[in-house]
């Protein structure tokens, strides 16, 4: 399909977020670090040509966005997954179990930390301390917590996860 | 020993969302009292009475800090509120800003309204969307009912709070970086000085405090400083929320005054699942202490008196199972991942340090590992910019201190607990 006839075409999607995000937050530069996490959020990544983007609407040089953009872990910059997987493995969690729980992980989607499986189902990253370390150890997937978690029940809420997608 | 709760009274009982509840409470007496029947000076002079020390790790006299924004004359002032709460195993502002926002934000109308401030921000982690959200709505209400914005309870003081949401970076729980970030840049810390009471954001003079000591503040308005110096140890005056992790039967946060022992609180977490090794205290960043000093008072001198941080709370509590070398280990990969780039001894002596325990745990020691652990940390510490780098080899260097057999068992080639992968 021409993108034009459908009306929604992948630049259209993209720009029409960033003008959601800018009518949210304005165009005062101050607002940059939220303009560019809340617009990763709702596109899962940055690619160049949105930061060249929101360096024209707030006016600001290129390099200081790609700055900003690259500093902070929440703004990607690179295409992820369909669903994200936030791991913590700092000491309260990694003491848990959670080094069992990376290693069943990574060997479960044949993938490592940091990566995006081939079939662009699931990305893998680690994050730090959560602030759930009463529940450790934990995972965050698409924004939503799991805690207490062994190998078997991280399998299973990862089966879940791709049986309702089918 | 029992829980005595003050900043977590509320926390898990009310609504928190809900106004009414949080009057019912007390919520929002103190503001009425401070408003309608003292002065700023007043309000300034009961803080600065009350001993009250900063709950984000350094422990600086929060009344001082006031007094000093207090203090400047013909500009505006501003309070901002540090919620970026990202110290591995803390979580105590995450509970007081989802059980109890409006604690906070009365927190913050009094602070300014002891110095002068009309402009208050607050600076919340990116990963803490649901406190986020909650707060969106705790300000909307108070608004709505005349405790934010002009005219508060029909006074002539006017205060504002504005919600700032960071994107992920634990740097930015450095004052001088979180006002970086809050003008929308990266999270660089500054030089020091000038403070940020003297030129904070955007040049302003700004009082930067922490989640738990701004929760502090109205009680202590409310109840007086005498109330509040009966609470705690002479120097250490008030509660302080702990929060337990790792080998303790019921992991999770316990207010207690100051002056508990890590034996204490252990027992108040319904004790040790297994046999005490050591404990790790205040955070990532803090002491890793064996069972000498289980009955050592907690306080913002313990560090300098007994080698035993308080930091910001957090206590992770390790049984004969766990290996001291590992746990190193993943504390080094945190601030090495963690470090902003700035400054060339975290950046490179994280790293250096980090490769180091890497070695060890793989039984790959080289001779002479032990010693440049002790050297490079020292390096670390001594010549960081910032508070992260400075605090960052604490855990490795009191961890070499108390268990150098240990560590010398893995130069060995052995890990005397079998948690190390030592693939030769």
């Amino acid at each position: 399909m021409h993108p034009k006839a459908s009306g929604t075409s992948a630049s259209e999607v993209r720009g029409e977020a960033l003008q959601r995000v800018i009518e949210r937050y304005g165009t005062d530069p101050e607002a940059l670090v939220e303009i560019l996490r809340s617009l990763s959020e709702q596109l899962g990544y940055l690619s160049q040509d949105d930061l060249v983007a929101v360096a024209k609407v707030l006016k600001l040089p290129y390099s200081r966005v790609y700055g900003v953009a690259t500093f902070y872990s929440m703004i990607e910059t690179s295409p992820v997954g369909t669903h994200t997987l936030l791991m913590c493995e700092d000491a309260p969690c990694h003491l848990a179990g959670g080094a069992d729980l990376r290693r069943a992980l990574e060997r479960r989607l044949g993938i490592s930390f940091g990566e995006t499986t081939a079939d662009g189902r699931w990305s893998l990253r680690t994050v730090s301390c959560l602030g759930r370390c009463d529940l450790a150890p934990v995972v965050m997937i698409d924004g939503r917590w799991y805690g207490h978690l062994t190998v078997e029940r991280l399998e299973a809420i990862l089966a879940r996860y791709e049986e309702e997608e089918g | 020993m029992k829980e005595t709760r003050i900043i977590l009274r509320r926390v898990g009982r009310i609504d928190p969302l809900s106004l009414e509840a949080y009057a019912g409470e007390d919520g929002y007496a103190a503001l009425r009292k401070a408003v309608q029947t003292m002065t700023p000076e007043e309000v300034l002079e009961t803080v600065i009475a009350s001993g009250l020390r900063g709950r984000g790790g350094a422990g600086f006299p929060t009344g001082r800090k006031w007094s000093f924004v207090a203090a400047a004359s013909g500009t505006e002032k501003v309070i901002v509120c540090n919620a970026d709460e990202s110290e591995p195993g803390t979580f105590k502002d995450r509970l007081i800003l989802e059980g109890d926002p409006y604690a906070v934000l009365e927190g913050m109308a009094l602070a300014g309204y002891a110095v002068g401030a009309r402009e208050g921000w607050i600076y919340i982690r990116g990963e803490y969307a649901e406190a986020a959200r909650r707060l969106e709505t705790a300000i909307e209400r108070a608004y709505a009912a005349g405790f934010l914005g002009e005219h508060i309870l029909d006074t002539a003081f006017t205060f504002h709070i504005h919600l700032h949401r960071g994107a992920g970076a634990y740097i930015c729980g450095e004052e001088t970086a979180l006002l970086e970030s809050l003008e929308g840049k990266r999270g660089i810390p500054r030089v020091r000085p000038p403070y940020p009471t003297v030129a904070g954001y955007h040049g302003l003079p700004t009082v930067v405090n922490n989640v738990e000591t701004l929760a502090n503040v109205a009680p202590i308005v409310l109840q007086g400083a005498e109330w509040y110096r009966a609470l705690g140890v002479a120097n250490s005056p008030g509660t302080k929320i702990f929060t337990l992790s790792g080998d303790v039967a019921h992991p999770g946060a316990i207010e207690v005054p100051m002056g508990v022992t890590l034996r204490q609180l252990i027992e108040l977490a319904g004790g040790m699942q297994g046999e005490f090794k050591c404990a790790q205290t205040g955070g990532a960043a803090g002491t890793i202490v064996a069972a000498d000093k289980l009955d050592r008072p907690l306080t913002f001198d313990s560090l300098r008196e007994d080698g035993l941080s308080l930091g910001s709370g957090a206590i992770l509590v390790c049984n004969q199972q766990r290996c001291v070398v590992d746990l190193a280990y993943v504390l080094m990969r945190f601030f090495e991942n963690e470090s902003c780039g700035k400054c060339t001894p975290c950046r490179v002596g994280t790293l250096r340090l980090f490769e180091i325990l890497e070695r060890l745990r793989r039984g790959r020691g080289e001779a002479g590992d032990l010693e440049r652990l002790e050297q490079f940390g020292r390096y670390v510490r001594d010549g960081s910019f910032c508070g992260l780098g400075q605090a960052a080899p604490t855990g490795l260097l009191t961890a070499l201190h108390a268990f150098r057999e240990e560590f010398e068992a893995h130069l060995g080639g052995v890990c005397p607990t079998d948690t190390c992968p030592m693939q030769g």
